[in-house]
């Protein structure tokens, strides 16, 4: 277990001495400052405007990161051979693995939280010296503290991708691991479309083969409130629970299948 | 209990995409290696040492067959606390310093923060890495990557030590170098499993040595029987010889050869079963003298030579299946 924790904070220092990653969260946070400016342009709308895309440039950037470092984590280490001197110390595969994951995810709590401060700042900035008048046309105050749960789910959501893209990685190289997690990303988008589709298809089959999709697919519409967090409503806390659970199992599910491939597989 | 034992350890590879055929990387190699020993693993390119290296280190499985390490079976954990093994042309992370490498690796054997230090610090003297230590291993040579893969398979004091091809990439001052560390370590009881095409550190290392060519063991022993059963002969150069003396002393001594050196200067060999007294006896009445007598060993090279050419090249299982 406690080289679990070695590897991980190695994953971490790999990321932080990346420059890639850097050029990342430097692009991501100066969107977030942008937003302020666009928000100048629309009067009435500025505050939604800059939570709209405060909130997507997070998402997306760290879409981008967690595929990006997701699919090279085990792909590297096995191309360049780093992987013969680590696992002939004494670790377990598995902990090979969930040392990568949590790293990553460690990672990217990291970076979400320096997105978020950034996201706050300006949200800060916007609402400073605004008269009580214009504040109460506001659906949901500035520095809104439900803003947090939409960003958590988005957390969440980065947790399953980086697990798909891992397991991907696992077996193969990085631009096939990266085209199969986007489109399961995307796939995973439309589940809900998925669902609805017994009620438009005659045949029985079809139907089955939809059904079985929609619940073997991740479904990551499940994760994203923020339209509705931008819109001042409130999301049930029992919504928000279910999410995070479902957001832990589905990664697991999939590591699980992450180490038993690798446990079995030979290091050319 | 064997320090290293396999049972016909055996690894094919699928090769071809379209018809898929198993190659035959190494075919039931079985070894006995006791503690303490420095065992040279031999054999030309392609012959199955690295092959056997990560069979051993669980890098790969095996098709059929068993190995142990240390009398449990290989990959266990913790077999893998009490050894250390170098990699084929090593290759760590660009991102770490060689000290950051070695007190990472140090860590995952659960060393304390202090002590990873004082390991890493006293191994990267032992290989000979410098004020380099802080640097970025991406700015690092062939040879210093190696010296750095050889001083991470000590981190923890290892019981057994595998090295594939240890001397590769290094100057002459670094070879001898890692010879001595060998021998340091055997010194200090350390069993040391090494593969190398390099005949001459078998040589001045091994107590015992296995043969490898096309995947299959050709031959394994202590290196004196590998090669006291193939003593040539004995070789005489003398001076003052003239040539009816040699030409007398040829029909009559059993001489297998006669070389000219110069002016009636010659080296003349003699089959081990000849006696080299009485011919030196006869060329000295002769009024020849002595230069030097020397027994003819084969060296490993020679011998080494001989038996890979002797062995099969066949290498695809369709034809030995019928
Ligand atoms: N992943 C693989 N797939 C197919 N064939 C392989 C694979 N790895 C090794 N081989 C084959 O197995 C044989 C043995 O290779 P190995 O690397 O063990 O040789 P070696 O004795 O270490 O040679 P060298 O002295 O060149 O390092 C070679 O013919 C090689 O082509
Ligand atoms: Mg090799």
């Amino acid at each position: 277990m406690r080289a679990i924790g070695h590897i991980a904070v190695n994953v971490f220092r790999e990321s932080v001495r990346d420059k890639v990653l850097y050029s990342i969260v430097a692009f991501a946070v100066m969107l977030i400052a942008v937003s302020y400016l666009l928000a100048q342009l629309t009067a009435g709308q500025d505050l939604k405007i800059i939570k709209d895309l405060g909130l997507a440039s997070i998402a997306t950037f760290g879409l981008l990161m967690a595929i990006f470092i997701g699919i090279g984590l085990v792909w590297k280490e096995v191309e360049r051979r780093s992987i013969y001197g680590l696992l002939t110390k004494p670790i377990r595969r598995w902990e090979f693995i969930l040392g990568k994951y949590v790293g990553l995810v460690l990672t990217l709590l990291v970076n979400v939280a320096v997105m978020t401060a950034a996201f706050y700042a300006v949200l800060a900035y916007q609402g400073w010296g605004v008269d009580e008048l214009a504040r109460r046309a506001w659906p949901a105050p500035p520095m809104d503290p439900a803003l947090l749960s939409a960003i958590a789910l988005i957390l969440v959501e980065l947790m399953l991708v980086t697990g798909i893209a891992l397991f991907f990685s696992t077996f193969s190289g990085p631009f096939l691991s990266a085209v199969l997690t986007l489109g399961l990303w995307v796939i995973g988008h439309f589940n809900t479309d998925l669902r609805n589709f017994e009620n438009v298809v005659e045949s029985r089959a079809a139907a089955w083969l939809a059904r079985g999709l929609y619940y073997a697919l991740p479904n990551f519409d499940t994760f994203d409130i923020k339209a509705q967090v931008v819109q001042g409503q409130h999301v049930a806390a029992s919504y928000i629970a279910l999410s995070v659970l479902y957001g832990m199992v589905y990664p697991a599910l999939v590591l699980t299948g992450a180490v038993a491939i690798f446990s079995r597989r030979d290091f050319k | 209990m064997d320090a290293i034992r396999t049972e016909a350890l055996t690894k094919h590879f699928t090769v071809g995409f379209w018809r898929p055929r198993p190659y035959l990387a190494l075919e039931a190699l079985t070894l006995q290696i006791g503690h303490g020993e420095v065992f040279g693993f031999l054999g030309p390119n392609g012959a199955g040492k690295t092959t056997t290296l990560k069979l051993l280190m669980q890098l790969i499985y095996p098709t059929s067959g068993h190995a142990e390490i240390l009398g449990r079976p290989v990959g266990d954990v913790e077999v893998k606390r009490r050894i250390g093994y170098l990699p084929e042309n090593p290759y760590f992370y660009d991102y770490l310093t060689a000290e950051e490498l070695l007190e990472y690796f140090s860590a995952l054997f659960g060393h304390s923060a202090a002590e990873r230090r004082r390991r890493a610090s006293a191994l990267l003297d032992e290989v000979g890495i410098g004020a380099e230590r802080r640097l970025q291993l991406r700015k690092f040579s062939k040879g210093m990557l190696q010296r750095v893969g050889i001083a991470q398979a000590l981190i923890n004091d290892p019981e057994v030590v595998f090295f594939d091809e240890p001397m590769s990439g290094l100057d002459p001052l670094g070879r001898r170098h890692i010879r001595e560390l060998i021998l340091r370590l055997r010194d200090r009881g350390c069993t040391v499993f090494f593969s190398s095409h390099v005949l001459s550190d078998a040589e001045a290392l091994c107590s015992r040595v296995a043969i490898l060519a096309n995947g299959r063991l050709v031959s394994q022993g202590a290196l004196s029987e590998i090669l006291a059963v193939t003593i040539r002969g004995w070789e005489l150069v003398v001076s003052g010889l003239t040539e009816t003396a040699l030409a007398h002393a040829q029909s009559s001594a059993g001489i297998r050869g006669a070389t000219r050196l110069g002016p009636e200067r010659y080296a003349l060999e003699l089959p081990m079963t000849v006696p080299p007294e009485h011919l030196l006896a006869k060329l000295v009445a002769a009024g020849a003298t002595l230069v030097s007598l020397n027994p003819l060993h084969d060296t490993l090279e020679d011998f080494f030579v001989r038996q890979v050419a002797a062995a099969p090249e066949e290498r695809g299982l369709e034809s030995t299946r019928g």
